[in-house]
């Protein structure tokens, strides 16, 4: 398992200090951890579209941002990155939980469990799934985010962070 | 009052730091015609998201930021009057240009005749001592033609408004 603050000390080693996001139990650990770290700024967001909205305009006055949210969220977000982020040209990092993964959730969970990868295949934004070698994978998604200049979702399965 | 006269009283009396975020729709079309500047940024699609944008910016810059909204705008998602009350950034003014309708679609009537939302705006914490405020004006549509849209690329517009937040 990966420490959350270990995911955090990297972040802000590349110049993230500046999040937004909505709750998901598998990212309870994660927004704890920048609640309590004095070096980031945590907005808690009251929907997925607020939490990518704060975190674009932070980029816009210049600081590199994210966003935290449960994949539920992704179809609350999908307006603003097709008609605002990917034609702006404004990256977001954006963590993105995985309830529903391999069908073993509540069923709510399983049709966008099923299909995230494939919405995300379909808009064009990179992802990669964390993993042990989470410095590699974010070190990936931070590159391509800059070298795109669009958003790019790091996905969390349930039990990997903690 | 036309909201085309609404945005030029307020676009004419800024500073030329302040930043300006206009709405999706005509609000963008007619602000873009009355007098384009390099700080003025305009929203073409995703209506509604334009004032959790402008609290990204308001928090993370000291400049004063103008935020030109629309009554359908703000419905769509009105959570944000609460986060932005919440967040409190004294930078930040607020503007709803209400002309209770959607206009570019063709003038359906929106529900702001029935909602205050200047009472919703301060019961969310604007118009605080030291917090953002809250204008709403109650506008009438143009009549005619409707203003050519914005021309500047959407990465044109990004790129110009960094640099001059920078």
């Amino acid at each position: 398992m990966i420490q959350s603050s270990s995911i955090w000390k990297f972040l802000k080693g590349r110049g993230f200090r500046f999040f937004s996001g909505v709750p998901c139990s598998i990212l309870k650990e994660m927004i704890a951890a920048a609640e309590e770290d004095p070096e980031i700024r945590y907005i808690p967001a009251v929907k997925e579209s607020a939490a990518i909205g704060i975190a674009s305009g932070a980029y816009l006055a210049g600081e590199p941002s994210g966003i935290l949210m449960q994949n539920s969220g992704l179809g609350n977000v999908i307006n603003a990155l097709t008609s605002f982020n990917l034609i702006y040209k404004v990256p977001v990092l954006m963590f993105i939980s995985w309830r529903g993964f391999e069908g073993n959730d509540a069923p709510e969970h399983l049709i966008m469990g099923e299909k995230m990868i494939d919405m995300l295949e379909t808009l064009g934004i990179p992802h990669v799934t964390l993993s042990e070698e989470y410095e590699d994978e974010l070190k990936w998604a931070i590159g391509r985010m800059k070298e795109k200049s669009i958003p790019v979702a790091v996905i969390i399965k349930k039990g990997v962070v903690k | 009052m036309k909201r085309s006269e609404a945005i030029r009283s307020v676009l004419e009396g800024l500073k030329e730091n302040d930043i300006a975020l206009f709405a999706t729709g005509m609000t963008s079309r007619e602000a873009f015609s009355i007098k384009d500047r390099p700080n003025n940024f305009y929203i073409i699609g995703s209506m509604g998201l334009i004032s959790s944008i402008g609290l990204g910016i308001a928090l993370n810059t000291k400049k004063k930021v103008y935020l030109f909204d629309g009554d359908g705008s703000i419905l769509m998602e009105m959570g944000t009057l609460a986060q932005i009350g919440a967040e409190a950034p004294k930078n930040l003014v607020h503007i709803c240009l209400d002309n209770q309708a959607y206009q570019s679609t063709g003038s359906q009537p929106t529900i702001s005749n029935k909602v205050d939302l200047a009472k919703i705006a301060e019961a969310a914490g604007y118009g605080a001592a030291n917090g953002p405020e809250f204008i709403l004006m109650k506008v009438e549509n143009d009549e005619g033609e409707p203003p050519p849209r914005v021309s500047v690329s959407p990465e044109q517009m990004a790129s110009r408004l960094m640099r001059s937040i920078k």
